[in-house]
C-alpha cells in the first residue's frame, strides 16, 4: 500500500516536472517549425 | 575536513542549499534530475535570442526611428560578447565552487545572477545608460550563464553512470532550446508594454527576470545528488577499466597539466568555431548565396531550422556517443563536417537550396553535439569527481571560438567582396577554411589517449 502510494506520488512528480519544462519547449519548437516552413514555400 | 564538508555541516536559513541537504532519499527518481537541469538551461538559453532586443533598443528614444542619441547596433552587440566572455570566465573560476557546494547552491546562485542581470539591465534601459546594461546582462548575466551552464553537469553524470552522454545531452539541449521560448516570448512582452510613445524593453527585461528567477529556483528545488555509492538498479560498473574510460579521478587543476585537457580544449574550440560563425551569419549567407531565391522571411526560417538542429543534435549525438564512444563521435563530427563544408560552395554553384540547407542542418547538429558530448568525454578522461569543474575550465574554448568564428566568416567575406568576388561566391573561401579547421580538430582528437596514471588522485 505504502509502496504503491510512493510510486504514484513519484509518477505525479515526474509528470509535473517534465510538463513544466516540456510544455514551453514544445510550444517554442512548434513556433520555430511554423516559421521555418517559409523556407520551403 | 574539506571546505565542502564545512559548508555541508553548517546550519542556518540558507542551509537547504548545501550539498548535505540535497542528497536524495530512497524512492527519488533519477528522471527528476534532467527536468531540474532543463529548468536552468532553458532559461540561460535565452542568450541565443538576445538579438530580438537589438532593434527595439536602437529606437528607445526615437521610437519609430533611431534618433542620434539612441544606441547604435555596434554598442548593443557588445552586450552579448561581454556575456559570453563572462560565461567562460565564471565557469572556469567558479567550477570548483560549484563542485564543492553541490548543484542546488550553484543553481540558486545562477538564478540570482541571471535574473539580477535582467533587473539591472531594465534599470540601464530605463536610465538609458548602456554601461549599466553591460554590467547587468553582460557581467552579472554572464556569470549566471557560466554558473548555470555547468551546475547540473556533474550531478547528471553521477545519476546516469550508465548513459552519461544522453543525460548531459538532455540538459545541454535545453540551452539550445531556450531561444525558441525566449524569442517569441520576448517579442510578445515587448509588444504588450509598448505604446505609441514608449518601447517596452525595460518592462520586458523585468518580466523575463521574474519568470527566469522562478523557473530556475524550481530547478534548484527539484535537484538532488545521489547518496554515496548509489548506482542505478541493474547497473554494474565495468570491473576492468575500458581503454578510454577511466575508473580514477583527476584533480581539477592537475587536469590542466595533462595533454588530454588541451587536446579536448582544441577539439571543442575548433568544432564550435566552425559552427558559431555560420550560425551568426546564416540569414545573410543564405540570401547572398541564392539571390532572389531566398527571401528575408525564408532566411529567418533557415535560421530557425538551424537552431532546431543545433538543439536536436545535442541530445541525439550525445546519446549516440554512449554507444560508439566519445572519441569516435568527434571523429564523425570532424570527418562529416569537413566533407559538408567542402560541399557547400558546390551547392551554391548548382543553385540547390535544398542541398545547401541539408549540409548546414547536419553541420549545426554536430555543432550542438560537440557541446553536449564534451562533458561525458571529460568524465571518461578525468573521472566523475571534478568533472563539473574541469568542464568549467574547458568552457573557455567556447569563449575563444565565439570570437574566432564570427570574425573568420565576416572578415573573409568582406575581404573577398572588396577584391571583386561576387557576393554569391564570397563565402567559398571561408567554407574551405572551416573544412581545414575541422581537419585540425580531427588530428587533435586522434591524439587523445588515456590520462597517465601519475595524474590520478590517490585515496589519501
Amino acid at each position: 500500500m505504502v509502496s504503491s502510494t510512493t510510486s504514484s506520488s513519484t509518477a505525479l512528480k515526474l509528470i509535473l516536472a517534465w510538463g513544466f519544462v516540456g510544455i514551453p519547449l514544445v510550444w517554442g519548437v512548434a513556433q520555430t517549425i511554423a516559421n521555418a516552413m517559409a523556407l520551403f514555400n | 575536513m574539506t571546505n565542502a564538508d564545512i559548508l555541508d555541516t553548517r546550519s542556518g536559513p540558507m542551509s537547504f542549499l548545501d550539498r548535505a541537504h540535497t542528497v536524495a532519499k530512497a524512492g527519488y527518481s533519477r528522471w527528476l534530475v534532467p527536468p531540474a537541469a532543463l529548468c536552468i538551461h532553458l532559461c540561460i538559453g535565452q542568450a541565443y535570442a538576445l538579438s530580438v532586443f537589438n532593434l527595439p533598443m536602437t529606437k528607445l528614444i526615437g521610437i519609430d526611428h533611431a534618433a542620434p542619441e539612441d544606441w547604435k547596433l555596434t554598442e548593443i552587440g557588445w552586450i552579448f560578447s561581454i556575456a559570453i566572455f563572462f560565461l567562460g570566465a565564471s565557469a572556469a573560476v567558479f567550477g570548483r565552487w560549484v563542485e564543492d557546494g553541490g548543484p542546488r547552491r550553484a543553481m540558486f546562485a545562477a538564478g540570482l545572477c541571471w535574473a539580477g542581470g535582467f533587473f539591472v539591465s531594465a534599470l540601464g534601459v530605463y536610465l538609458h545608460n548602456i554601461w549599466i546594461v553591460y554590467l547587468g546582462y553582460g557581467v552579472l548575466g554572464g556569470i549566471g550563464l557560466g554558473l548555470g551552464y555547468i551546475s547540473p553537469v556533474s550531478t547528471l553524470i553521477k545519476w546516469f553512470p550508465d548513459r552519461p552522454g544522453m543525460a548531459t545531452g538532455m540538459a545541454i539541449m535545453g540551452f539550445g532550446g531556450g531561444a525558441f521560448i525566449a524569442s517569441p516570448l520576448s517579442v510578445w512582452v515587448i509588444k504588450r508594454f509598448s505604446t505609441p510613445t514608449h518601447i517596452g524593453v525595460a518592462e520586458a527585461f523585468l518580466c523575463l527576470g521574474v519568470v527566469y528567477l522562478a523557473f530556475m529556483w524550481v530547478g534548484a528545488a527539484i535537484v538532488r545528488v545521489p547518496a554515496p555509492n548509489w548506482r542505478p538498479e541493474g547497473y554494474t560498473p565495468p570491473v576492468v577499466a575500458q581503454k578510454l574510460i577511466t575508473k580514477n579521478d583527476v584533480y581539477v587543476y592537475d587536469a590542466l597539466k595533462t595533454p588530454q585537457f588541451w587536446l579536448i580544449w582544441w577539439v571543442l574550440c575548433l568544432n564550435v568555431t566552425a559552427g558559431i560563425g555560420v550560425l551568426g551569419q546564416a540569414s545573410a549567407m543564405s540570401q547572398e548565396m541564392f539571390p532572389g531565391r531566398v527571401t528575408p522571411i525564408a532566411a529567418a526560417g533557415f535560421v530557425g531550422l538551424l537552431s532546431l538542429f543545433n538543439m536536436a543534435g545535442r541530445f541525439i549525438w550525445a546519446s549516440i556517443s554512449d554507444y560508439i564512444g566519445r572519441k569516435n563521435t568527434y571523429f564523425c563530427f570532424f570527418a562529416i563536417g569537413t566533407v559538408l563544408y567542402a560541399l557547400v560552395p558546390w551547392t551554391g554553384s548548382i543553385g540547390s537550396v535544398t542541398l545547401f540547407v541539408l549540409c548546414f542542418v547536419i553541420i549545426l547538429s554536430m555543432y550542438g553535439g560537440g557541446f553536449a558530448t564534451v562533458p561525458a568525454y571529460l568524465r571518461d578522461m578525468f573521472g566523475t569527481r571534478y568533472v563539473g569543474a574541469i568542464h568549467g575550465l574547458l568552457i573557455t574554448a567556447w569563449s575563444m571560438a565565439g570570437v574566432f568564428g564570427p570574425v573568420l566568416v565576416n572578415y573573409i567575406r568582406q575581404y573577398q567582396i572588396d577584391n571583386g568576388v561576387p557576393k554569391a561566391q564570397a563565402y567559398n573561401t571561408t567554407m574551405y577554411i572551416m573544412a581545414g579547421l575541422l581537419v585540425i580538430g580531427f588530428i587533435c582528437n586522434f591524439f587523445v589517449k588515456a590520462v597517465d596514471q601519475r595524474f590520478h588522485m590517490t585515496s589519501k
